[in-house]
């Protein structure tokens, strides 16, 4: 057995954790935040440049070919800075989908473009309040135009292209590649101004089917997929929160010690380690399952998804209780994670919808 | 990352699975094995013959040196046998101790002519130890103890009391921590010997614990003679091997106790709530979910240090959270379960009861899981020192002589 990653991936870790350190600041971060550029350009070709989009993406296709351990890696690096980045959307659920559900012709145009940065990707799934369903689905397809309303759409103002998920003349769910070019988009006002967010009116917009995949199976095969490497930025973020709260705690001094000498806050803290050692955990089995193809994949990841979840949304919102004060303020960082755990745990639909997730997957395999 | 077994571990697995299924029934369907059910002398035999049984095998104490028995095999040996033996349900609740604790403290500190003596017969079950620190002063301040030694002649003369000593009435032999000199600071004034617990002057009374079974002890000590031969590291530095023996308590691969989330599941499919079954319930597969996270978050941390253990890592106070995690995690299923009964939860005749009455079993014994061998507390403390960089508690107790300590009316 050989639970951990690699030594070449450890360096991959330390050199985008140095290179994220100096490039990714809190004042890169708050660009965004203050809504002065919808994400932050230059970093994210200084990241195409490195290989990081198309890590995954195999060599043939443009890609990196560092596999999905050492997106993986990436993923966690950037979650601990908050990246203002498009990363999940592109690399996570467009390249994802197009590997899934796309034609060789189609992964030979498209993803290599995604890999080296030139076209940012999108996935269009929700249309409106409520977690994902088949049911929910009521853009269609006819005559290679699609028409229907999505959103949010992660990305979807910065992107070039979209994966659409609509039904297709015979009612069947496929996804769909949709060039951006034209479609009517809002800009929505979120939660998480770092992240930009979208809502799309199809009205006969151009689209083109991903065939090798169709139906709910391939929509949900990318948010499975989608929900691990997205668990790595939950856990990369609740580890920031974390040590963001213990720095402080060692810090800040009141009745005379530091705060962190105080049971109530040592409590706090060992409670958000302890939650956040188990998502790590749960999120290495799911990078373990995506490497490996494993059938284990989908009770993986909503394990992973269940657990990383909790995690952040729990040392984000302590990390501003250990600050007091001063961590209900907008100059201090503390709701930057706080924000990101929220936009995380609610993107590829939320903690319940996961969880009733795992327990299908749970009740399948003990019924083999 | 890979869960492969190298050839080696894939033969090892085959022959300890061999091993098993040849020798003790499967867990899945049979009746759970209670850890803390009273033993009754049958079940003390049943204890005793399936360890001589497993170390005449070569399964018990594999990572032990081979002159006491062992294999002087890899950790990820002793991963992959309990692994396989947590399929099958095998007698339990003797021999934790002794093998977990007192075995690897004699192994640092005895001598070899007494590691000759001793080793090989509690391997084989023929012996067994108990853990004598624990007093009526204190367990989680472990230091604060006060039975007495003093030196006579050869001998030491212990007076005093332990307490909730797991197992004493059962044990032919115990480790316990002493006080050698109260006029120095607490830490410093304690020395450690391992005694026959068939000496004179030892009088052992079994307590009733809540959970109606009687397990653990009272132990008095009243001129109790142990040659000064059985100390086990110098004088006042009891301290140190406690810490020892603490630091394997960490190590001992815990069970994990039913009921877990394989039997609520299990319980969720037969119960019926709102006229489906319970399992059907939004609010109930909301619990289910976030158990099976966290123990399965428990099973791959698990992996995690076995891998930095095969490296050559030594695993740190990291792995306090399994016991955190675990012990609460047993007493909320255990009462989950029971509410999905309805009021027929407070039944635990075992012919009517759900399930063995494991979750009415587990109710009642689980509370003990949050404190012995570290209270939940005393865990967070550490995880929050330790692992962390916390301060540690501003303490009125530590440089003080020991006999000024302050003390309560309890
Ligand atoms: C929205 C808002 C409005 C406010 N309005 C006012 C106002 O109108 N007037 C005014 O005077 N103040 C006001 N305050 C200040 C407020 O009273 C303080 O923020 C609060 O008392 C905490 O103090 P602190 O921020 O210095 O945090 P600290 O005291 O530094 O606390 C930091 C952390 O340490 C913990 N901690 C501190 N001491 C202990 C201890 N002994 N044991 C255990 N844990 C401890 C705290 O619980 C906290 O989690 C306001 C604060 C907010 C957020
Ligand atoms: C089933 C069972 C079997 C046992 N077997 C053995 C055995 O074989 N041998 C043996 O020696 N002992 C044994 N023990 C004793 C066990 O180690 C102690 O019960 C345990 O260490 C707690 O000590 P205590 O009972 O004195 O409680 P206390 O230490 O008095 O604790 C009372 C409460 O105060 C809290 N507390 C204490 N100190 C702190 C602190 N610094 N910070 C915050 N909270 C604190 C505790 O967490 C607890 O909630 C056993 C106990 C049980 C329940």
């Amino acid at each position: 057995m050989n639970f951990d990653f690699s030594d070449d991936l450890k360096q991959l870790r330390d050199q985008a954790r140095r290179f994220l350190s100096e490039q990714c600041t809190p004042e890169v971060v708050r660009r965004s935040l203050d809504e002065q550029e919808p994400y932050a350009a230059d970093l994210w070709r200084a990241m195409a440049d490195m290989g990081w989009i198309g890590a995954a993406i195999p060599e043939e296709y443009g890609g990196a070919g560092l596999g999905y351990e050492g997106l993986c890696v990436l993923a966690e690096e950037l979650g601990r800075v908050v990246a203002p980045v498009p990363f999940a959307s592109t690399a996570y659920l467009a390249a994802e989908a197009i590997l899934a559900a796309g034609t060789e012709a189609q992964k030979r145009a498209w993803l290599p473009k995604l890999a080296e940065g030139s076209v940012i990707g999108g996935f269009a799934l929700a249309e409106g309040t409520g977690n994902p369903s088949p049911n929910a689905i009521r853009a269609r397809v006819s005559g290679g135009r699609l028409t229907g309303t999505k959103w949010p759409v992660a990305d979807g103002n910065i992107a070039d292209i979209a994966i659409v998920a609509a039904r297709d003349e015979s009612g069947e769910i496929a996804l769909y590649l949709v060039q951006l070019a034209g479609v009517a988009r809002r800009e929505l006002k979120t939660l998480d101004p770092t992240r930009d967010q979208a809502r799309f009116d199809l009205d006969g917009a151009a689209a083109e089917k991903l065939p090798q995949a169709v139906g709910w199976s391939v929509v949900q095969r990318v948010l499975d997929r989608a929900a691990i490497l997205m668990a790595f930025e939950q856990v990369g973020g609740a580890d920031a929160s974390l040590q963001m709260a213990r720095n402080y705690a060692l810090e800040r001094f009141a009745f005379g010690r530091p705060i962190g000498s105080f049971q109530a806050i040592k409590h706090k803290l060992a409670d958000m380690y302890v939650a956040l050692e188990l998502a790590r955990s749960n999120a290495y089995y799911g990078a373990w399952a995506l490497s490996a193809d494993a059938a284990e994949l989908p009770l993986a990841a909503a394990t992973a998804r269940v657990s990383a979840t909790e995690a952040f949304h729990l040392a984000s919102k302590e990390n501003i209780q250990t600050h007091g004060g001063i961590g209900f303020t907008w100059a201090v960082d503390c709701h930057l994670f706080y924000r990101r755990s929220k936009q995380l745990g609610l993107a590829l639909g939320g903690a319940p919808f996961w969880k009733n997730r795992l327990v299908d997957l749970l009740e399948t395999r003990n019924a083999a | 990352m890979d869960f492969n077994d190298t050839p080696e571990e894939a033969a090892f697995r085959a022959e300890a699975r061999e091993f098993l299924a040849a020798n003790a029934p499967l867990k899945s369907g049979s009746r759970p094995v209670l850890r803390l059910g009273g033993m009754d002398a049958a079940a003390v035999q049943r204890c005793k013959d399936w360890q001589a049984k497993k170390a005449d095998a070569g399964f018990a104490g594999l990572t032990w040196p081979k002159r006491f028995g062992g294999k002087e095999a890899s950790p990820i040996l002793q991963v992959i046998y309990n692994q396989e033996e947590e399929d099958y349900s095998v007698p339990r609740g003797l021999f934790e101790i002794g093998l977990g604790m007192c075995m690897p403290t004699m192994m640092a500190y005895a001598k070899p002519e007494q590691l000759d003596r001793y080793v090989r017969p509690a391997l084989r079950g023929e012996e067994v130890w108990c853990q004598l620190f624990s007093e009526p002063a204190g367990g989680s301040d472990l230091a604060a103890l006060r039975t007495r030694a003093e030196r006579d002649g050869d001998d030491w003369v212990i007076n005093g009391q332990k307490i909730w000593t797991s197992g004493a009435h059962l044990s032919d032999f115990g480790i316990i921590v002493v006080r050698t000199d109260p006029n120095v600071p607490k830490h410093e004034g304690l020395s450690f010997f391992f005694l026959d617990m068939k000496s004179p002057g030892i009088e052992i009374r079994p307590i009733h614990q809540m959970s109606g079974t009687r397990h653990f002890n009272e132990v008095f000590f009243t001129d109790v003679r142990i040659p000064d031969t059985q100390r086990l590291g110098g004088v006042g530095q009891g301290w140190k091997v406690s810490i020892t023996t603490l630091m394997n308590e960490r190590l001992a691969v815990g069970e994990v106790a039913r009921p877990d989330v394989d039997d609520l599941v299990a319980l969720s499919r037969s119960v019926m709530v709102d006229g489906e079954p319970a399992i059907r319930n939004g609010a109930v597969r909301e619990r289910i979910a976030e158990w099976y996270a966290r123990s399965q978050g428990l099973k791959f941390t698990r992996f995690r240090m076995m891998t930095a253990m095969s490296k050559g890592e030594t695993p740190g106070p990291e792995n306090s959270i399994a016991k955190l995690v675990n012990a609460s995690k047993l007493q909320d299923i255990a009462s989950f379960g029971l509410d999905l009964m309805g009021n027929a939860g407070l039944v635990v005749d075992e012919d009517m009861a759900e399930a063995y009455a494991m979750f009415q079993s587990a109710l009642l014994s689980s509370p003990s899981s949050r404190i012995a061998g570290g209270s939940d507390e005393i865990l967070r403390n550490i995880i929050a020192e330790r692992v962390l960089g916390m301060p540690s508690d501003i303490r009125v107790d530590k440089n003080k002589p020991f006999n000024q300590v302050p003390t309560g009316a309890r």
